[in-house]
């Protein structure tokens, strides 16, 4: 029975072992990491309206927000991160991005498009089209023709039945671009645009253009951040080495001071990093340079509750009790102390979570996990372990908690 | 009374020490921040940074020629174990032109295989940040204060918050007279902190409150002998956690990347002011307020709170 027990143990441990060595390799491909590990490029956008008198709406700069994605992913780049933050700010992220100029230029153009009259009078702005609807079509003698979809149908009829027999000119900026005829009133507020002869790809542009005029939102840069490929993976490298080494050093430190419950809390910390790991991969959340302090510092956490229980076993061995006894008495003062102590950390982190942005808001987020994950492994395994050796009848001698055998007073 | 430790050292008898001692060091932060302010890096000043890093080792002069030559009079810091990386603060919010043409200069002059990170900060952005940042701070010990009140009691919270506060204060104070700059990831180090810092307080809390409702105390001595003894007795796990935590902490401020490094450097100044905030100001803080309550019920009889206490 007794043997039953340690042979458990042992058959725990390989098994969870086992599965993180199995695993592992698989989940650190998983990790997103965050451009200023892989290199990469941020934006702050602060939106203001288009149009004066007008006010930024959470619809609005969602919207935006999702125009803007389409708009990145349409130029090939992969897993861009574009989120409204507040009330008018979108935040871009593009990891491993190499063509930042290009996508910088595509973002950051300023997109003021008019439609105007021969005599420069401006009919229709982006803001009269609806969001991201033109597009390119061909004839019957397969030339390209750019589709526009206008918000406003009885406008646009009276826009163009004043404009029959002339044209109406589209301009970008100052710049004009297209000069399409108006043969005839249009009505239903559709219309395509025939460009002749031209290449597809400028009946492409123009469709591009017409869109992202039709953007409700006007975007200035508030923040830039960009970190080269190697700079970034230099800071990876050298921060989890030097994460792993300390890691190591406590571990060492924990069995050689703790003695059993030492070596179960290298258990149990060893699974929660793996643990820690596996649900930030499921939560598709994105690996930073704070993140990896907050992983660190989370081992920190995990390390002091095993600290905190061990120290407590030691008490109540040092009173005279059994083994199991003490083992009972430790583990069930210290875990209100730890909770206790953690809830607290919970709660600073989630204040930083609610009130901080960006980092912070990672930063915080990875915290409020690892000390979720902390308390299961760290209290929980440790515990369920222990009891199995305790039980087991091998380690019955006060120096394998590492008490002095005089300093046990008799009960 | 009988505790299971030995007080080798009477914190609660050295109070007044250690009381003055952390008040004149808040009076230096005081000054200091007053005087010399802190040493506000990209994210919280409006400007451009630019730091690269090139194939090969550079000299300073040479990247002032660069700058001079397109009118830029900022003057670069070279660093890196071969003098390979290049840092480079500009007042202003660069366009992206001006930061192109900066970096095509940098690459005619020091090879192609340059690598570079650069980072924009609008002056209003910055503001916002530091006073979003302020602000997360007293909302995380306000609700701390509330946690540990309703889990303790009122002076608890009190004793906790005064020294968690203080904590984080000398973090900023550090930084402020060795003038450290102050980023994002700074930011996140004194929250840290913070969170390291009410770790510790609530474990000894936690033992001063159990020892309380174990062994009834009659006087202020008696209560004293019941500080004393949490604080030894939670002893070893401070010192174990701390130096646990210290380890990882330093390897990383040795070893670890240059964004990283002062942000370790702050949490090692917070972990080593959190551990004697714990011992020297928290518990002795609570002794004091616990004391006063003694002390007003009895003052019919009993000798005068203000006497020495007689051996």
């Amino acid at each position: 029975m007794l043997k039953k027990r340690l042979l458990a143990f042992v058959v725990v441990v390989v098994v969870l072992f086992g599965m993180i060595a199995w695993t592992s390799p698989a989940i650190l491909k998983d990790v997103k990491l965050g451009l200023d590990l892989k290199g990469g490029f941020e934006v702050l956008y602060e939106a203001t309206p288009f149009e004066e008198g007008g006010t930024v709406t959470p619809e609005a700069l969602k919207q935006t927000a999702k125009s803007l994605e389409k708009r990145i992913n349409a130029s090939g780049v992969s897993e861009p991160e574009v989120l409204p933050e507040g009330t008018n700010r979108i935040r871009v992220r593009l990891p491993g991005v190499t063509n930042e100029e290009e996508i910088r230029e595509l973002l950051a153009k300023p997109i003021n498009l008019t439609f105007r009259a021969p005599d420069g009078t401006i009919m229709l702005d982006g803001t009269d089209f609806k969001e991201n609807s033109a597009g390119v079509v061909s004839d019957e003698l397969n030339r390209p023709v750019v589709t526009i979809e206008l918000k406003d149908a009885q406008q646009f009829t009276d826009v163009t039945t004043a404009l029959v027999g002339s044209y109406l000119a589209i301009y970008l900026d100052d710049e004009e671009i297209s000069r399409p005829n108006v043969n005839f009133p249009i009505t239903g507020g559709s219309a395509q645009i025939s460009l002749g002869n031209a290449e597809r790809a400028e009946a492409e542009e123009l469709r591009d253009l017409i869109n992202m005029g039709s953007l409700p939102l006007k975007l200035t840069e508030k923040y830039t951040q960009s970190v080269g490929a190697k700079l970034g993976l230099d800071s990876l490298k050298s921060t989890v080495t030097a994460g792993v080494i300390g890691s190591l050093i406590v571990l060492l430190f924990m069995v050689i001071i703790f003695r059993v419950p030492g070596f179960v809390a290298g258990i149990s910390i060893i699974t929660y990093a793996w643990l820690l790991l596996l649900v930030h991969n499921w939560m598709g959340a994105t690996l930073t340079l704070p993140g990896i302090a907050a992983f660190v510092l989370g081992v920190g956490i995990a390390v002091d509750a095993n600290i905190i229980t061990a120290e407590r076993i030691k008490e109540e061995i040092r009173t005279g009790k059994s083994m199991f006894s003490s083992l009972k008495a430790g583990s069930k003062s210290s875990f209100r102390t730890i909770l206790d102590a953690n809830v607290t950390s919970i709660i600073a982190s989630v204040a930083l979570y609610v009130i901080g942005d960006g980092a912070i808001k990672g930063f915080a987020l990875t915290m409020i996990f690892s000390i979720i994950v902390s308390m299961l492994t760290n209290i929980y395994l440790s515990r369920f372990l222990l009891t199995l050796l305790v039980s087991s009848n091998a380690f019955m001698k006060p120096k394998y908690f590492g008490v002095k055998e005089e300093d046990v007073r008799a009960l | 009374m009988h505790f299971d430790y030995k007080i080798r050292y009477d914190f609660v008898n050295n109070r007044k020490k250690f009381f003055t001692g952390s008040i004149l060091l808040v009076i230096i932060g005081i000054v200091s921040l007053l005087i010399f302010q802190m040493n506000l890096g990209i994210d919280f000043k409006s400007g451009t940074t630019m730091d690269a890093v090139a194939d090969h080792g550079v000299i300073q002069a040479e990247v002032i020629d660069v700058l001079t030559g397109l009118d830029y009079d900022e003057i670069p810091t070279v660093g890196g174990t071969n003098n390979e990386r290049i840092s480079v603060r500009f007042g202003e919010e660069l366009t992206t032109d001006a930061v192109k043409e900066i970096q095509s200069a940098l690459m005619s002059k020091f090879g192609d295989q340059m690598d570079f990170e650069v980072n924009v900060v609008s002056a209003e952005l910055a503001r916002e940040l530091a006073v979003k940042t302020i602000w997360a701070i007293l909302a995380a010990s306000v609700l701390i204060m509330l946690y540990v009140m309703i889990r303790f009691e009122w002076r608890f919270a009190l004793a906790a918050n005064l020294t968690i506060l203080y904590d984080c204060f000398v973090v900023v104070t550090l930084f402020s007279i060795f003038r450290l700059e102050v980023d994002l990831p700074f930011i996140a180090a004194v929250l840290t902190v913070l969170g390291y810092s009410i770790n510790d307080k609530i474990v000894i809390f936690d033992r001063i409150r159990e020892n309380l409702r174990f062994k009834p105390h009659k006087n202020a001595e008696q209560l004293q002998e019941i500080v004393n003894a949490s604080i030894w007795q939670t002893m070893a796990r401070n010192l174990y956690t701390v130096l646990t935590v210290f380890i990882v902490t330093f390897l990383i401020f040795l070893f670890g990347s240059e964004s990283i490094r002062l942000f370790s450097l702050a949490i090692l100044i917070g972990l080593v002011s959190g551990a004697y905030s714990t011992v020297c100001l928290a518990s002795p803080l609570w002794f004091d307020l616990k004391k006063r309550e003694k002390s007003k019920k009895p003052k019919v009889a009993g000798p005068s709170p203000k006497k020495e206490p007689v051996i």
